[in-house]
């Protein structure tokens, strides 16, 4: 009897979770949906779930027009750049914070986190102009550099609380064995750091890959578009057909949902640092 | 030559801090502080007009201007609507998978899917599914549902121009907050929970008097952070409505993005900024009051 009941209330756990999970998941499936749909100029209604005619024709347009590729790569080189840039300065950084007395050390600290408190986009029209002054308007550099910058703090106060997590003895070893301390860092601490380092990267890179605002503001030549921008205006140019809008959506959602999916684990251990430290 | 060993140690924390550091003066400590002096100016972009000092009047022009104090509501609407949304929901979804036997996972994995998707994409998305008359939330609420005689149209009022708006706040951060009480609610000793239950607690006393003081510098946590990015609202509005109907769904961040970039108003746009940014810093601080170091909202 009691066991009955277990099971029936697991039942409804189940049944809400899943409903739950359909309400989260909907919009995707729709996009999906719709991107097989090939020439959807009218939305066809009542709306169908499962397309008559399913087509990739949607996909092979939007990945061959309009510079569709170059975008692609536009996002992937800023976003690599920027994570890597980002990850070994924040690295150095949080290092000198956990392991060296310096003066001012707090203080500087202090200062990281707090700028990391202001939103970006407050800053947005002194940035467009150190942008304007150095050269940075309608360059992928423009996007990487100020990237860095964006990312710093946010690695660096993560990564230090890793590194203060670590015991000392090891590198300590290794000093006296001589060896100077980039070889310490590199060679020793860098590497055992790979999981929070892991984070890092994740977190960065999905921030620079979906990055809108910033590009949006310097980014002029469509030449240099990154895929958030290409969306934007694809939407505009071809408002009606949300099919292809949609393919060009699953394109650039590919490569975050592989990150998702394959690195699912440090995603939670990144979250719950930054909660409970 | 060697330098000192002394002198060594004093330089090498900088040598591994410069490249950040230097990152961090030129692209965000320099710019924080060229906004704030912006804000006092009457900025000229073109080249060879001087910008014009005028101290407070920027900001004393964004506390009498009718669209700027107007859009205030729409953002604290936005963040008195989406934070105890998405914290509720995220409770709920947080002791739900918390009690399932098994699968908690692939779970936790389709309820976080929102919140990795770029807002870009997420808003376009939620414009469509409201589009009218023909979107989908029309034909379920008009064809499926019955609830709505003729199709609403959505984008014509700020009234109802903005439940889009409010709903992508809810959906898409469910996830993140849902994750963080999921591992606040895995460190509640179950022996705590045993033991009231045994004393004749229900599972609605158990979780008000045992779970709910455990993990509430976790919730205070949450609700601290989805204020700061209820604040910072911004794309979704830029994307999902434009502002409009006329101007009435401006949140302040793109009232002052529209200042700066469409009417080239630098200045005034950094002014009415900062004013939302000290009001985004204030929350920070009484954050990190509340736990020593502070922390930032991802994806």
């Amino acid at each position: 009897m009691k066991l009955k009941g277990k099971y029936f209330k697991n039942i409804i756990l189940y049944l809400i979770a899943i409903i739950g999970a359909v309400a989260m998941i909907f919009p995707f499936l729709w996009m999906v949906s719709n991107s097989f749909q090939a020439h959807v100029f009218v939305i066809t209604y009542p709306p169908k779930l499962i397309p008559d005619h399913p087509s990739f024709d949607n996909f092979i347009r939007a990945w061959t027009s309009n510079n569709f590729q170059l975008y692609f790569l536009n996002s992937s080189i800023t976003a690599i750049a920027a994570t890597f840039g980002a990850v070994i300065c924040s690295a150095m950084a949080a290092y000198a914070f956990a392991r060296f007395e310096f003066k001012g050390k707090e203080l500087i600290f202090s200062i990281f986190l707090l700028v990391l408190m202001v939103p970006d986009i407050v800053t947005i029209m002194p940035k467009f102009l150190l942008a304007k002054t150095l050269g940075l308007r309608n360059s992928l550099w423009g996007l990487i550099l100020f990237y860095i910058g964006m990312n710093i703090s946010l690695n660096t106060f993560l990564l230090r609380g890793f590194f203060e997590s670590q015991p000392k003895e090891l590198e300590e070893a290794m000093v006296l064995d001589g060896a100077n301390p980039f070889t310490v860092f590199f060679r020793l601490a860098l590497p055992l750091a790979a999981p929070a380092l892991a984070t890092v990267t994740i977190f960065s890179f999905l921030a620079n890959w979906d990055e809108f605002i910033w590009a949006l503001t310097i980014i002029d030549d469509p030449l240099k578009r990154t895929l958030p921008i290409a969306i934007y205006s694809f939407q505009g140019q071809h408002g009606t057909e949300w099919g292809l809008t949609f393919a060009a959506m699953i394109i650039a959602l590919i490569p975050v949902v592989l990150i998702f999916i394959s690195l699912q684990r440090y995603f939670t251990s990144g979250l719950t640092t930054g909660a409970f430290k | 030559m060697n330098i000192g060993f002394r002198a060594q140690r004093r330089i090498l924390p900088f040598v591994f801090l410069l490249p950040a550091l230097a990152f961090f003066v030129v692209f965000q400590v320099y710019p924080l502080l060229k906004g704030f002096q912006m804000s006092f100016y009457h900025w000229e972009l073109l080249p060879g007009r001087v910008s014009q000092f005028i101290g407070l009047e920027n900001y004393i022009n964004a506390f009498t201007d009718p669209i700027f104090l107007r859009a205030s509501k729409p953002t604290l609407i936005y963040a008195l609507v989406t934070v105890p949304g998405q914290m509720i929901l995220a409770m709920l979804a947080g002791v739900l998978l918390n009690a399932l036997p098994r699968g908690r996972v692939i779970f936790r994995v389709l309820y976080y899917v929102p919140v990795i998707t770029s807002w870009v994409i997420v808003s376009l998305l939620i414009r469509y599914l409201f589009q009218s008359p023909e979107g989908l939330i029309n034909y379920f609420l008009v064809n499926v549902l019955h609830v709505a005689k003729n199709p609403i149209l959505w984008m014509n009022k700020a009234s109802t121009a903005f439940i889009p708006i409010l709903i992508l706040g809810i959906w898409k951060g469910i996830g993140w907050s849902m994750v963080i009480y999921l591992a606040a609610l895995a460190g509640v000793p179950k022996e705590l929970q045993e033991a009231a239950s045994i004393d004749g607690a229900n599972s609605w006393q158990n979780f008000w008097r045992i779970t709910f003081p455990l993990i509430s510098p976790t919730i205070v946590f949450t609700l601290v952070m989805l204020l700061i990015g209820g604040f910072n609202v911004f794309i979704s509005v830029y994307l999902i409505t434009g502002g409009g109907p006329m101007q009435q769904t401006e949140v302040m961040l793109s009232y002052a993005y529209h200042q700066a970039f469409d009417y080239l108003d630098f200045g005034y746009g950094a002014a009415l900024s900062y004013t939302m940014g000290i009001i985004i810093i204030i929350l920070s601080l009484l954050q990190i009051k509340l736990f020593r170091k502070p922390q930032e909202v991802y994806a």
